[in-house]
């Protein structure tokens, strides 16, 4: 079990930058990826990322496993517009979607999240004023960058399973118990959470 | 100290605890009983995780639903999947996510949660990927996150079920040394050797109540 969220150590100066300025260009490029349509701009945003590839150089085998799930994507997500709507539609869809997903684990392979909840911490800081807690905000940063990799790692197991018991490719033999367990875990890690106390810190706010 | 009084527990209209009624001032308690017989529904109660429909439940004189924050740092609870409680990445760090509301400072954390992870049993593991740690390791981890909070009582409910003998053996050595007073949910019945009582429960309601050797001799009978 290798999950897709996790850091691979590295001097590049992709790992260096720090996390907060590296976490804006990151929110900055999957939101023009996500509004524009052009698809020759897509497939420069595409081009851009793989260059970022080259300069932080992660270990082969992360970067397969990247590029696999993308191309599993691609493939399903392409061939359903292509059927459902069109070229120019499916074109699109495909390339933002590459284009986001690779960008986000270029992100994480090449940052700790120690470094990305610290980041949100700080940037966050001055809406305090405003309600807004932010150790609330880089937790939740640490737990959705830890869920890439426990689905991935239920989907694995899940597809074991299907295969396991000779069910192969059955889409409901992988889609049941994926939902199921995923909801399970979901249960089971808020639990765990409150009882580690998250969720107590307005209680010692007002008791000091 | 932990104390039930007349607690019963609801869900929708089927009963899954009966009226229990139980003071734990001993250092060592087990609990026994069948699948759905409502060791978990029991155990959670003691910080504030369920609420009880009827009756209370006390931790050193508090309520666990109207303190539950004063009740959580005084009770670690340990859960049968590791994978559930590790939410940080490293095993450094996850037990750091413990210590960040006590300890403010990063580097003071780092240094703290390393220092508990070498007293019980993961020493050099702190960098390590927590999700690459074995079965037992995790466990390990998982229980480390709570010790990090110094709590006063542990509640382990099936904390073995899912690792090997070797691993559960380990678990059970370590929790043998440990100063907490612990509340232990198990279908190991090897781990309830040196234990001062175990409570049988079936059905939600309390069958048994005596030293390990009496209880289980009960609790054998009742499912052979
Ligand atoms: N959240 C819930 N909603 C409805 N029923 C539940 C819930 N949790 C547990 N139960 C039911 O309550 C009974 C006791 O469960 P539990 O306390 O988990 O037993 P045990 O831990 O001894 O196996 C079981 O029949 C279970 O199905
Ligand atoms: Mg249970």
């Amino acid at each position: 079990m290798n999950p897709l969220g996790l850091y691979a150590p590295g001097t590049s100066p992709l790992h260096r930058a720090p996390a907060g300025p590296k976490l804006l260009v990151l929110l900055v490029v999957v939101t023009l990826v996500v509004v524009r349509s052009d698809v020759g701009w897509l497939a420069g945003a595409c081009g851009l990322v793989a260059v970022g590839y080259a300069v932080a150089r992660p270990p082969w085998a992360r970067v397969w496993q990247v590029a696999r799930l993308l191309l599993v994507l691609a493939v399903f997500v392409g061939g359903l517009q292509l059927w459902l709507v069109g070229p120019q539609a499916a074109a699109v869809t495909v390339l933002s979607l590459v284009a986001a997903l690779a960008a986000a684990s270029l992100f994480t392979l090449t940052t700790r999240i120690d470094a990305v909840v610290a980041a949100v911490e700080r940037g966050l800081g001055p809406l305090r004023r405003f309600g807004v807690r932010p150790e609330r905000l880089g937790l939740l940063v640490g737990l959705t960058v830890q869920a890439v990799g426990t689905l991935a790692a239920i989907a694995a197991s899940v597809r074991e399973a299907a295969v396991a018991r000779g069910a192969g490719r059955s889409p409901t033999a992988f889609a049941v118990p994926f939902v199921v367990r995923t909801l399970r875990h979901a249960d089971e890690l808020g639990e765990a959470l409150a009882a580690r106390g998250v969720g107590d810190e307005d209680a010692d706010e007002r008791t000091g | 100290m932990i104390s039930y009084r007349a607690v019963s527990h609801r869900y929708d209209d089927r009963t899954v605890l009966d009226d229990v009624t139980l003071s734990l001032p001993e250092a060592r308690v087990g609990f026994v009983g069948a699948n759905g017989s409502g060791k978990s529904t029991l155990a959670r109660m003691v910080n504030g995780l369920v609420r009880p429909t009827h009756g209370e439940v006390r931790v050193d004189g508090l309520d666990p639903t109207s303190d539950g924050a004063a009740v959580r740092r005084r009770v670690g609870f340990v859960f049968t999947n590791p994978d559930s409680q590790i939410v940080m990445p490293t095993a450094g760090e996850d037990v750091a996510f413990s210590l960040r509301r006590t300890v403010k400072d990063r580097a003071e954390r780092a240094a703290r949660a390393a220092e508990v992870l070498a007293a019980h049993g993961l020493e050099g593991y702190a960098d390590h990927p927590a999700h690459q740690l074995s079965g037992g390791q995790k466990q390990l981890l998982a229980l480390c996150g709570m010790l990090a909070l110094d709590p006063d009582v542990l509640v382990c409910d099936e904390p073995t079920t899912l690792l090997d003998l070797r691993n559960t053996r380990r678990f059970a050595d370590i929790l043998a040394g440990l100063r907490q007073q612990v509340l232990l949910v198990t279908h190991d019945l090897d781990l309830l050797a040196g234990f001062d009582r175990v409570v049988v429960l079936d059905g939600g309601v309390v069958v048994a109540d005596d030293a390990p050797g009496p209880a289980i001799r009960y609790y054998r009978e009742l499912v052979g």
